[in-house]
């Protein structure tokens, strides 16, 4: 509409206008194929990549696996698949014990952090102006400072020398220090101080939208706290349980740095014979089947993750 | 061109030329197969409870939405392609929709600078329009340094500064309270008076789409009711759904007994119903006939002649609301009829007050019933 | 119903701030103990600061290499996260919607040890196909923090999107913006907080991760976690408690500075309320 310049006084659009033309026309298009080429070649890719190696062989050489498609002299193409790898896993008790301990950590871990998580997240929401925004923000704080240290802070807590042992022989409540690090309690402390903010989170989101009028209401009709608390509360929550146990749950089965600093060689799970499969005896198809079973068991969780996920994004 | 196009349409050309409209959100049809013309210099007001379609009509008209079916063409030319952008419309939100991130003056700029405006014009217009709003000493403050009247004016003054052919209001008013509601009624049609532009105004509140409208339509699941000036609205309702959505009317079955040019005789409930007017209905056929409350004139004597247009009952209930009362009147069939009478006298005195189980004589003027179709 | 919790509750709440932060503070009291023995007090000493500013040399490389990948993957993250939210909220259905939306959210639970293993057997296979990536090092440790930290992004702006309803974009457009002009004018502004905020979070992310980065780098890369990693795996090490300590008063100072912005503004909004109140109707 501003163009009424004669076509004559500006012969060419300079390459920077066309470019500028072809933005303005095309932006929609890049806005959605940036991050989804992003994600399809970083994210999804890498999953198939994965399967496949998981059905290759070893072979010392590198890659230190064989080829799925090979063409032969003839030019005959023959497609490998080798199961074996699977066949190892599920028939090598190393293996299928370690799956079972990592759920019984994460499951066990995640009851634990809603135990705890569920009546703070609830104190925090029935707190008073000024306390609730100051909690909130000691729940978030951990979460911007280094989770690596965290476990380490605990290294020093529960150490034979530690400062629990000592305490406790200070007052003279044992004689002999007590074992903690490198056990699985260690463990089930250092994943529940990771995660417990993970479960806190979406359940403080979720009751605070609860109108606290139904607890007023309830009352008024004769409802004792307790009874509120089970037929009002704890159903109008269950969003945020599921959010909150799922955010623990499916990050805690595959976690390496716990078992592996708090753990030491005590504790099996999944994530640090993975870990280990792949830096130290690098045998990446069997690494690769055990992160394909991995998944496997944890692709349930991780769609019920998004569905809850997408709800709760589309509601206004 | 004529003062009020409106009003002599076979010589007037419309402005907006709604043919044939549909919209459907999935299932739900939101509006459904509607015309409409609107002339320039209009006041119109889409008046409809809340999911009538009626917002819907005016995003179509915005370019927000798009018909499913039909056309929508303003000033002449067909607007099924035209993105809201280009459109000679602009809109006042409900919510105003100030850009929180500029002051008052760059937010009124804000659409000519789209249109590469210079900049002193743009200076000259946005002063210009300040000074009608009245808020030129606001100019550098920020939407929520602003209290919500002058919102409003600063979202009335940002649709209005681009000098659109047609300026859409999406309830204007909503947002205030009662008191400056009204006064910014009138305000509102001021402002319209002297810049000359047409507007569609969309509300729920009758009494606003009767104050500020040149001409309205009543709405009501996607269709139009009726369209007409407010008095035709209020006089002469067409449907039982008008009747009852406008004001309030006692709406009686009745059957037709004589049908003639400059009369209708309508049997019913209240005794024999005379029309002074005539109108197209057919003798013999089953009708509604509606009766305002206000026109009910309430007395405790009989009336000298016996005759049609009156009728006797019980006070069943008062309802003292000040200016008025509202009796509700038990006929013998058990049928409850609505009278208004203004409270000239206070009603404590008592010397002619009407009470509880009085025994009164309800009659009315044979220009007040209103003959409903359906 | 404000400030009405029960003594359970609170007992509960002391409980759980208590077992948030005693091991901090602890951590950080034991960095100037002078015992090579972290938890043996031999008397208050600066010595493992001292150790750590000039004798360590390789932890402040790891320092500099974390900060690098840090502020890159939270600004491509940024970018790309917000293309991915704009694209989810505003663009209503496209072909590949669900796909998008699934593989955004998946990286926000995927646990580390895959996403790790599935990112490096990519670039080794890429880098057999096309020769690209050469090396392993800061460019692909990079572009695995940027696929996960995308997701925390668009997760962040899409709420924020949601929240905004879409009245302004069309007072724009209603006033004559096109579309693209409509984006740079109203929404990214308007956009302003949550992008900060993503932009925080996704370099916090970066700065934490281990796995990932231990499982795509190559010889010669160390990010600082993977440095103290390495060292702490063999027991405690007086000189990362002092680091620990660092990195604590680092993050005290960014969010001090950060929830005195928080009050200005809330401050600023009483202002604009009160004049908001006195300009009458």
């Amino acid at each position: 509409m501003t163009d009424i310049a004669p076509s004559g006084s500006r012969p060419q659009r300079s390459p920077l206008d066309r470019l500028s033309h072809w933005f303005q026309t095309n932006w929609r298009k890049i806005v959605i194929a940036v991050p989804f080429f992003w994600l399809l070649l970083f994210f999804l890719a890498p999953f198939f990549i994965v399967a496949k190696i998981s059905l290759a062989e070893l072979r010392i050489s590198s890659p230190p696996f064989t080829e799925m498609i090979e063409w032969t002299g003839d030019g005959v193409m023959t497609i490998r698949l080798v199961f074996d790898n699977f066949i190892f896993i599920m028939e090598d008790s190393l293996y299928v014990n370690t799956y079972l301990n990592s759920l019984k950590i994460s499951v066990t871990s995640t009851l634990i952090c809603l135990l705890f998580g569920y009546p703070i997240a609830y104190g925090i929401v029935r707190s008073g102006p000024v306390a609730k925004p100051v909690l909130l923000f000691l729940v978030i704080l951990p979460f911007w400072t280094s989770f690596l240290l965290r476990v380490y802070a605990w290294m020093g807590l529960l150490s034979d020398q530690g400062t629990i042992n000592n305490l406790l022989i200070y007052i003279g409540l044992i004689d002999e220090p007590i074992r903690m690090l490198y056990t699985e309690f260690a463990v089930y402390i250092g994943i529940v101080y990771t995660y417990l903010p993970f479960m806190i989170l979406p359940l403080y989101a979720n009751m605070e939208r609860l109108d606290m009028s139904l607890n007023e209401a309830a009352a008024d009709l004769g409802s004792k706290p307790m009874n509120t608390f089970f037929r009002v509360t704890l159903p109008l929550t269950i969003p945020g349980i599921v959010a909150g146990s799922l955010l623990v749950f499916i990050p805690a089965t595959g976690e390496y740095v716990i078992p592996d600093l708090l753990g030491g060689g005590n504790v099996q799970m999944i994530g640090r014979v993975l870990f280990n499969e792949f830096s130290l005896n690098t045998d990446w198809p069997v690494a690769c089947a055990v992160a394909v079973v991995l998944l496997f068991l944890l692709v349930l969780p991780i769609i019920l993750f998004q569905y809850f996920q997408g709800k709760a994004a589309e509601a206004p | 061109m004529t003062e009020e196009p409106w009003l002599d349409q076979a010589n007037n050309t419309p402005l907006v030329q709604i043919r044939g409209v549909s919209k459907k959100f999935g299932d739900v049809t939101a509006v459904d197969n509607v015309d409409l013309d609107i002339y320039q210099g209009e006041l119109f007001c889409l008046l409809g409870g809340s999911g009538c379609g009626k917002t819907t009509l005016l995003r179509m008209l915005a370019g927000f939405e798009f018909p499913n079916s039909g056309s929508i063409s303003i000033g002449g030319q067909d607007m099924s392609t035209v993105p809201a952008y280009e459109r000679p419309t602009n809109m006042m939100f409900q919510s105003y929709a100030l850009f929180p991130h500029m002051s008052v003056e760059r937010n009124i700029a804000f659409g000519l600078q789209q249109d590469r405006m210079p900049k002193g014009e743009i200076a000259d217009r946005v002063h210009e329009i300040l000074k009608l709003v009245e808020l030129q000493d606001f100019k550098k403050r920020k939407p929520q340094q602003l209290s919500g009247g002058q919102r409003q004016r600063v979202a009335l003054a940002r649709a209005l500064v681009k000098e659109p052919r047609l300026l859409l209001l999406d309830e204007p008013l909503a947002a205030l309270d009662k008191k400056l509601r009204k006064q910014t009624q009138f305000e509102l049609a001021n402002i319209q008076e002297q810049v000359g532009v047409t507007f569609i105004v969309v509300t729920h509140d009758q009494e606003e789409a009767m104050t500020l409208s040149t001409r309205m339509a009543v709405m009501d699941a996607g269709r139009f009711q009726q369209i007409g000036t407010p008095t035709e609205i209020y006089e002469f309702p067409q449907s039982r759904f008008v009747a009852d959505f406008i004001g309030s009317a006692n709406i009686l079955q009745g059957r037709v007994t004589e049908d003639s040019a400059d009369h209708v005789r309508v049997d019913t409930e209240l005794g024999e119903i005379y029309i002074d007017h005539g109108q197209q209905v057919s003798t013999g056929s089953q009708i509604w006939v509606g009766l305002r409350p206000e026109k009910i004139t309430v007395s405790k004597s009989a009336p000298e002649t016996p005759g049609p247009n009156q009728c006797k009952g019980v006070v069943d209930d008062i309802g003292y609301l000040g200016e008025v009362s509202i009796y509700k009147i038990r006929l013998d069939s058990g049928t409850i009829i609505d009278a208004t009478a203004p409270n000239r006298i206070r009603p404590m005195s008592r010397t002619h007050a009407i009470t509880w189980e009085d025994e009164v004589y309800l009659s009315w003027e044979p220009s007040s019933p209103m003959l409903l179709n359906t | 119903m404000q400030g009405t919790r029960s003594r359970f509750l609170t007992v509960m709440i002391t409980l759980g701030m208590a077992f948030f932060y005693i091991p901090m503070i602890l951590l950080v009291i034991y960095s100037f103990n002078y015992s090579r023995i972290v938890p043996v007090w031999g008397g208050w000493s600066t010595r493992w600061y001292e150790v750590l500013f000039f004798e360590s040399p390789e932890v402040w490389a790891a320092v500099r290499l974390s900060l690098q990948i840090a502020f890159v993957n939270a600004t491509c993250a940024v970018i790309i996260g917000t293309l991915a939210a704009l694209a989810m909220v505003r663009f209503g259905r496209f072909r590949g919607r669900t796909l998008f939306g699934g593989m955004l959210v998946a990286p926000l639970v995927m646990p580390e040890v895959i996403t790790g293993i599935s990112l490096l057997v990519l670039f080794i296979t890429l880098q057999q196909l096309v020769g690209w990536p050469a090396e392993r090092g800061f460019t692909t440790i990079t572009i695995a923090h940027i696929t996960f930290s995308l997701a925390y992004v668009a997760i962040t702006v899409q709420a924020r999107l949601t929240g905004m309803g879409q009245d302004l974009e069309e007072a724009a457009s209603d006033l004559g913006a096109k579309p693209f002009k409509v984006l740079t004018a109203i929404t990214i502004p308007r956009l302003t907080p949550a992008l900060v905020s993503g932009w925080l979070l996704a370099f916090t992310l970066s700065l934490d991760d281990l796995v990932i980065a231990s499982f795509v780098t190559g010889p010669g890369a160390n990010t600082l976690p993977i440095l103290i990693f390495s060292r702490i795996r063999l027991g405690l090490r007086p000189d990362i408690n002092a680091l620990a300590t660092i990195i604590i008063l680092v993050v005290a100072v960014c969010v001090a500075i950060a929830a005195l912005i928080m009050y200005r503004q809330h401050k600023r909004d009483l202002r604009d309320e009160q004049l908001a109140e006195r300009g009458g109707g």
